[in-house]
């Protein structure tokens, strides 16, 4: 193995790491999409608000 | 509007409308699920058995230049494209290519466009399924032990070529091979147990095991590998540093090379999986507000660390240290399933490491193989609303068959060689030239961008878009063109010189010894049967062999100023038709399969239209 190819390698390796390294850090860091369609109790209309009486 | 109605009665379900987001259809569970899935689709074979030799066969690291420029012109740019279409479609409510393309390009002719779509999946399904059945097979030698032969290299080769009877055609159906049968058979309904669960408890839950388990198999495999040493103090040069340099050493020279190029773009073209209508129908079950831009990018870059980093620094560094440079001239699956099995044997653990390494091909090839189902599925089952179980049992039919051909004509892999050049390299370079048409000039680039922005974590820089629209059609024709060139037209090309006392050798009706002995010098091996013919042109002969009642070239020889050149014959794919009659009947059938789908598209095109999920443009 000469220079060259250690360079090649070393270069060629760490640049592909990086970029999917980056890219899964960047996914795992987003809040689920689930979390998204999750509706707490006030936000769900139950349409019984104008009837209350 | 009756047919409609008596669908929904039939199979409790109600049909998209055009415009209307697919809510009710199935949906990925998850970011991290998708992306996955996707990357599973792309990771291979090719990326642990191809790349390597790819690579060491144009200029080992100089090979990464042309290698990541195509990654970057070619590779991502339509990666992202086929996402953003992909996911436009499914919110106007369709998953399949033919569907996507006509709300891509409202054109009655848009749909027909979508058979490639369906069929490059589904024809690469009926052979692909037969390779991971090898690789099962493969593993479960290796714990039953009948792979560990040695060190000699022929018992491997003939281990092959009875598991894959490449003697006779028909051999595998006999009682000898029921072993492969069970195997195949398993390896198959394994397929669509997955694709009958469906796109989020089948599909998407087996990538999220099936992923972080490849890579953890691959790695073991890694470190048994680079903790090698020098294996035969005999051979110094065979070691890890060596098969290290055997693989990344550059040789700049290539890179003058436009075979070097055509080898990086066709590699990065087929690693990525674009092109293969899979892509698009995976984005299509995306919600509205899911991001594709940082997702393609993820799981291009998976797909590149599967590639680069594991197939780069394992494959061919092993084959290397044990087999020496004879390694890298070997093809993919001379590498795969000959090289490789006698590397596992020479290795300490070899038995262990050998079972890890083709389990993990296993299901490499399976997460790409149920990905070639899907599309197929989803077009029966929004194109006739048939339900999964009658869909998912026409799609296992047609493949059933298309396999069955596949392994029955096993003599020289001719068939399975057929679908893959026809299919699994031809149509993919017309499919991927399709679709950054249909983005680039007709969805059009200012709609492509705005769309791939919606719900987006990261920007494509704007000049992606210019360069889908106008570097990435011109490229791939371009590519196009010399693979063409290369592999489908037939070549004559000057190997060798000899001594002009050569030609009087030539007015014999066979070649002598000492022509023979020439020959083998130069490293070109003609048969000793062969028959040689003067031509008519004065200083010209031709060596041809009769094999099977065919005549077949083997080289010309010229008369030239520097000597007797040796041109040896490189039979192009047109010429391997013309010449046997299992290749034309490959053919045939891939045709037969192209018209049943057209109708199938047609069918399903009028249903769309009565049910208005279809609108053209100026109707």
């Amino acid at each position: 193995m000469n220079p060259q190819g250690w360079t090649v390698m070393l270069v060629s390796v760490s640049l592909v790491l990086a970029l999917a390294g980056y890219c899964l850090y960047r996914v795992l860091r987003l809040p689920p999409v689930e979390m998204k369609d999750i509706k707490g109790p006030l936000e769900i209309n139950t349409g019984d608000i104008a009837d209350k009486d | 509007m009756g047919l409609d109605f008596l669908n929904c009665l039939a199979f409790g379900r109600v049909a998209n409308v055009a415009n209307q987001p697919n809510q009710g259809g199935e949906q990925w569970a998850t970011r991290i699920g998708v992306i996955l899935a996707v990357a599973g689709s792309a990771v291979g074979l090719g990326n642990f058995l191809r790349f390597p030799g790819q690579a060491a066969q144009n200029g080992g690291g100089a090979f990464l230049l042309p290698y990541f420029i195509s990654l970057l012109v070619l590779g991502i740019p339509l990666c992202w494209a086929e996402w953003t279409m992909g996911r436009y479609g499914g919110l106007k409510g369709f998953n399949s290519a033919p569907g996507i393309y006509s709300i891509l390009w409202p054109h009655r002719a848009a749909k027909y466009f979508g058979v490639f779509a369906l069929l490059i999946p589904l024809i690469i399904y009926m052979y692909y399924v037969l390779i991971e059945s090898w690789c099962l097979g493969y593993a479960l030698a290796y714990l039953t032990g009948d792979l560990m032969k040695g060190s000699d290299a022929t018992a491997y080769s003939a281990f092959f070529g009875d598991y894959v009877g490449a003697s006779k055609n028909g051999i595998l159906l006999d009682s000898n091979h029921r072993w492969q049968l069970t195997i195949l058979a398993a390896t198959f309904v394994f397929n669509f147990v997955l694709i009958y669960r469906g796109v989020s408890k089948g599909i998407e839950m087996f990538c999220r095991v099936a992923m972080p388990v490849m890579v953890v198999l691959a790695m073991i495999v890694l470190v048994r590998v680079l903790t090698l040493g020098t294996p035969d103090p005999a051979k110094p040069e065979q070691s890890v540093l060596g098969g290290l340099g055997f693989m990344w050493n550059p040789n700049f020279e290539k890179l003058t090379s436009p075979q070097t190029w055509l080898a990086a773009s066709g590699q990065i073209f087929f690693s990525l999986s674009v092109g293969f209508g899979i892509i698009i129908n995976y984005a299509s079950y995306l919600k509205r507000e899911d991001d594709v831009v940082l997702s393609g990018l993820t799981s291009s870059s998976l797909n590149e660390f599967f590639e680069v980093c594991l197939g780069g620094l394992i494959t061919l560094p092993a084959a290397f240290i044990f087999l020496g440079s004879a390694a890298g001239e070997q093809g993919t699956f001379g590498l795969g399933f000959v090289s490789l099995p006698n590397v596992f044997a020479m290795m300490p653990g070899g038995r262990l490491f050998g079972f890890l390494w083709f389990f993990m091909l296993f299901i490499a090839a399976i997460t790409s193989s149920v990905s070639m189902l899907q599309p197929v599925i989803a077009f029966l089952e929004e194109g006739f609303d048939l339900k999964r179980h009658v869909s998912a049992a026409l799609l296992g039919l047609l493949s059933a068959m298309g396999c069955g051909f596949v392994l029955y004509f096993s003599k020289g892999s001719v068939a399975l060689d057929m679908f893959d050049f026809w299919v699994g390299s031809v149509m993919i370079f017309l499919l991927a030239l399709v679709q950054s048409v249909v983005y680039g000039w007709i969805f059009g680039i200012e709609r492509g961008e705005r769309e791939a922005h919606i719900g987006a974590h990261i920007r494509i820089p704007r000049f992606v878009q210019y360069m889908l629209k106008y570097v990435v059609p011109v490229y791939l024709l371009v590519i196009f063109g010399g693979f063409f060139w290369n592999d489908v037209l037939s070549h004559n090309e000057l190997q060798a010189t000899l001594d002009p006392r050569f030609a009087a050798h030539l007015d014999q009706e066979h070649p002598s010894e000492e022509l023979l002995a020439a020959l083998a010098e130069k490293q070109i091996d003609l048969s000793p049967e062969a028959t040689l013919e003067s031509l008519a042109r004065n200083g010209e002969w031709i060596a041809v062999q009769v094999v099977e009642g065919r005549e077949i070239r083997l080289a010309t020889f010229r008369n030239t100023k520097d000597g007797l050149g040796v041109y040896p014959h490189k039979a192009g794919y047109v010429e391997k038709i013309l010449q046997n009659p299992v290749a034309l009947a490959s053919v045939m059938f891939i045709g037969l399969i192209t018209v049943f789908l057209m109708l199938l598209v047609r069918i399903a095109g009028r249903r769309w239209e009565s049910q208005g999920r279809l609108r053209y443009a100026g109707s």
